[in-house]
């Protein structure tokens, strides 16, 4: 068991996990056809039928179960305040599921020629009294319920009175923005903190404008808007709850990664040896000084972001976004493609810190501009 | 002899339902036919947010998880928990924390800060699962765009009354959580002290965007989370956010029904 519980912990690191979780993902959750014919012939589509349901939700429960009886991993999953988080997981998890078993079993109808399950619901009118008001009541009663059991067996937590003079050792934002706040390792406060938050409003939003596919309105399906649903999964699921989970179980002090059975030491030392680009470029690879012109010294980052957010969309949208180009047309594309590429930022920047110890592409320490 | 016609005593439920009071309040009578039940949701205030006829899918659970009326439902429950709440709590440095020992300690029965608490942690987790919902069923399409973007800003307005009620217990989870949360804002770019741009905005020697001026000052009423976040704070959660939100909520009901109800397979 402790071979087991060490092997969790080593998988369980960012650096390891992260790439296994973003290349999983895009076969479970296939964006292009390609993608999707080797998804139908691993036969991942099997996860989303009651049988793939109930194995998958019967190991992560026995993983839970499992790992409840470790003190560290009982610790902090029985913390008050994390207590909602698990419910979050596993809500997530079922609704995942539950969605997308609707979806798949419509794709199939579809497939065959016929309406989607919805469409054969619609054709009868019922009224809303009593049809709907009582499972809305129903509904109610349940939540209601549900909230009176947890708040009698559950204390809402209370520390200590605030004292500005001591900072506990991590502090920690509220979780539903933990996500954020693990940007900020990769991240300076500006983009972590602003930019990104504020992008992220306005991508959400402008969603139903950039999605200009007509299909798959009013009814669950997957495989006539794969794209959509792959991107919007992406986020929600990995950028959102995953980064939420990670930062909620897995930091501990000083910010510091601790596999989910591994005791929280203050004093776990992390060698911090991070460089920016330009010093890799100027020191490292052409062995001089930095130069002092600022300009000049960050040059090398200057182009590559003038290429990521100038150049790749282009190449993109002469290669394997063609179609995509084609229907959503220059401005939607190029919205969506600034979208995109400033979130793909995140992972690039991860991959950047722990393939070369990246610290900033460009550093202008002098203006508080660093990316 | 004549039988003597057997006198029925008409129910208890009956006798009331048939007393002038009940009439008047309750027009339509127990809903038994189809015109009454058709009536009962036309006539009432709080059930005319619904039309009166659906397509079967639109009213099961399979479709809509409820998680849009169990997120209005949870709003009513922290309504309803945090006036109770305000009865003991006063926002100021001096007495924040010793009331909410209080009423752990004092009030009888008290779970109303645990249902509260509890509930709005609850109420994040519906509204994103109702935003995942309305997304796998494609819902934002037209002609729901605008009700998505409005969904938008419930969500964020969620997260902040989240976070403004976070800061209220004034323990020390809370002043360090907010502190994490808004030291992001003083890297504002151009308005944050420690953000890009912010030395630009001077004239000569004078700078504008200083720690008394910028938008992390202005969260929190001060250089540091104090007396002034508090209030600011407290009159934000209890008053401020709320009426916005439900600006916000009552534009998000009219739009469901006016773009033509709960979306469906067309
Ligand atoms: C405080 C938060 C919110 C409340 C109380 C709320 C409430 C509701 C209710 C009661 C409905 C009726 C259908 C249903 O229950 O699913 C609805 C529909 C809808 N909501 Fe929300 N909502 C909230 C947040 C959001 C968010 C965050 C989004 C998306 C970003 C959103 C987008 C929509 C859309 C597009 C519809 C129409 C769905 C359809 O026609 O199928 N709402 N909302």
């Amino acid at each position: 068991m402790e071979e087991f519980k060490h092997f969790i912990n080593i998988i369980s690191r960012p650096k390891i996990i992260f790439p296994i979780i973003l290349t999983l993902f895009f076969f479970v959750f296939p964006p292009t056809d390609l993608l999707f014919n080797i998804n139908q012939k691993l036969r991942l589509h099997k996860i989303w039928t009651k049988k793939g349901g109930i194995i998958l939700f019967s190991l992560f429960i026995l993983f839970f179960l499992f790992g409840l009886t470790d003190p560290n991993f009982k610790l902090i999953v029985t913390k008050p305040d994390n207590v909602p988080i698990v419910g979050l997981i596993f809500l997530t998890f079922f609704f995942l599921w539950y969605s997308m078993k609707q979806a798949y079993d419509n794709d199939t109808k579809i497939a065959e020629g016929k309406p989607p399950k919805e469409a054969d619901d619609a054709k009868e009118k019922v009224l809303v009294w009593p049809d709907l008001v009582y499972v809305e009541f129903i509904c109610l009663i349940l939540c209601s319920a549900l909230l009176i059991v947890w708040s009698i067996f559950l204390k809402a937590p209370l520390e200590e009175p605030a004292n500005p003079a001591i900072s506990p050792n991590p502090s920690k934002a509220p979780w539903y923005f933990l996500g954020l706040q693990e940007m900020l390792v990769y991240f300076d406060p500006w983009l972590a903190g602003v930019v990104f938050p504020t992008v992220i409003i306005f991508g959400i939003m402008s969603i139903p404008y950039l999605d200009n596919n007509p299909k798959g309105c009013g009814h669950f399906s997957f495989k006539e808007r794969k794209m959509a649903v792959s991107i919007f999964l992406f986020f929600w699921l990995v950028l959102w709850v995953f980064l939420i989970v990670v930062g909620t179980f897995l930091r501990g002090p000083n910010w510091n990664f601790f596999g989910p059975f591994e005791f929280w030491d203050i004093h776990k030392l992390e060698p911090l040896a991070n460089i920016n680009l330009s010093e890799l470029v100027y020191m490292i690879v052409l062995k001089q000084k930095l130069p002092t012109n600022i300009l000049l010294r960050e040059i090398g980052g200057i182009l590559a972001l003038i290429a990521y957010f100038g150049l790749l969309p282009i190449l993109l949208a002469k290669t394997i976004f063609r179609e995509v180009y084609n229907r959503l047309g220059a401005l939607r594309y190029s919205i969506f493609m600034i979208l995109l590429l400033m979130s793909a930022g995140l992972p690039i920047k991860m991959f950047l810190r722990w393939a070369f110890n990246i610290k900033y592409i460009i550093a202008i320490p002098e203006f508080f501009f660093n990316i | 002899m004549a039988e003597e016609p057997k006198q029925e005593r008409p129910s208890i439920l009956k006798q009331i339902t048939e007393t002038q009071v009940w009439n008047a309040i309750f027009r339509t009578g127990v809903p038994r036919t189809r015109r009454q039940r058709m009536m009962v949701v036309l006539n009432n205030v709080f059930l005319h947010l619904h039309p009166v006829r659906l397509p079967k899918h639109a009213v099961k659970v399979k479709y809509t998880w409820c998680m849009g009326g169990l997120s209005f439902f949870i709003f009513l429950v922290l309504t309803v928990t945090g006036i109770l709440l305000m009865f003991y709590y006063r926002p100021t440095v001096e007495y924040a924390y010793g009331d909410i020992i209080d009423l752990k300690e004092q009030v009888p029965l008290g779970i109303m800060r645990e249902i509260h608490r509890w509930g709005a942690h609850l109420m994040v987790i519906t509204v994103w699962l109702h935003m995942f919902r309305v997304f796998m069923t494609g819902s934002y399409k037209p002609p729901r765009e605008f009700n998505w973007s409005v969904g938008v800003v419930l969500l964020v307005l969620t997260m902040l009354l989240s976070f403004t009620g976070y800061l209220l217990p004034w323990d020390q989870l809370a002043i360090w959580a907010i502190t994490v949360g808004s030291n992001m804002a003083g890297a504002t770019p151009f308005f944050g002290t420690s953000g890009p741009g912010s030395a630009l905005l001077s004239l000569g020697d004078v700078n504008f965007v200083h720690t008394a001026s910028d938008a992390r000052f202005a969260l929190l009423g001060g250089r540091f989370v104090g007396e002034a976040t508090l209030l600011r704070f407290y009159v934000l959660h209890c008053i401020g956010l709320p009426f916005i939100i439900m600006i916000f909520m009552i534009v998000h009901f009219w739009r469901v029904r006016k773009d033509g109800g709960i979306s469906g397979p067309t």
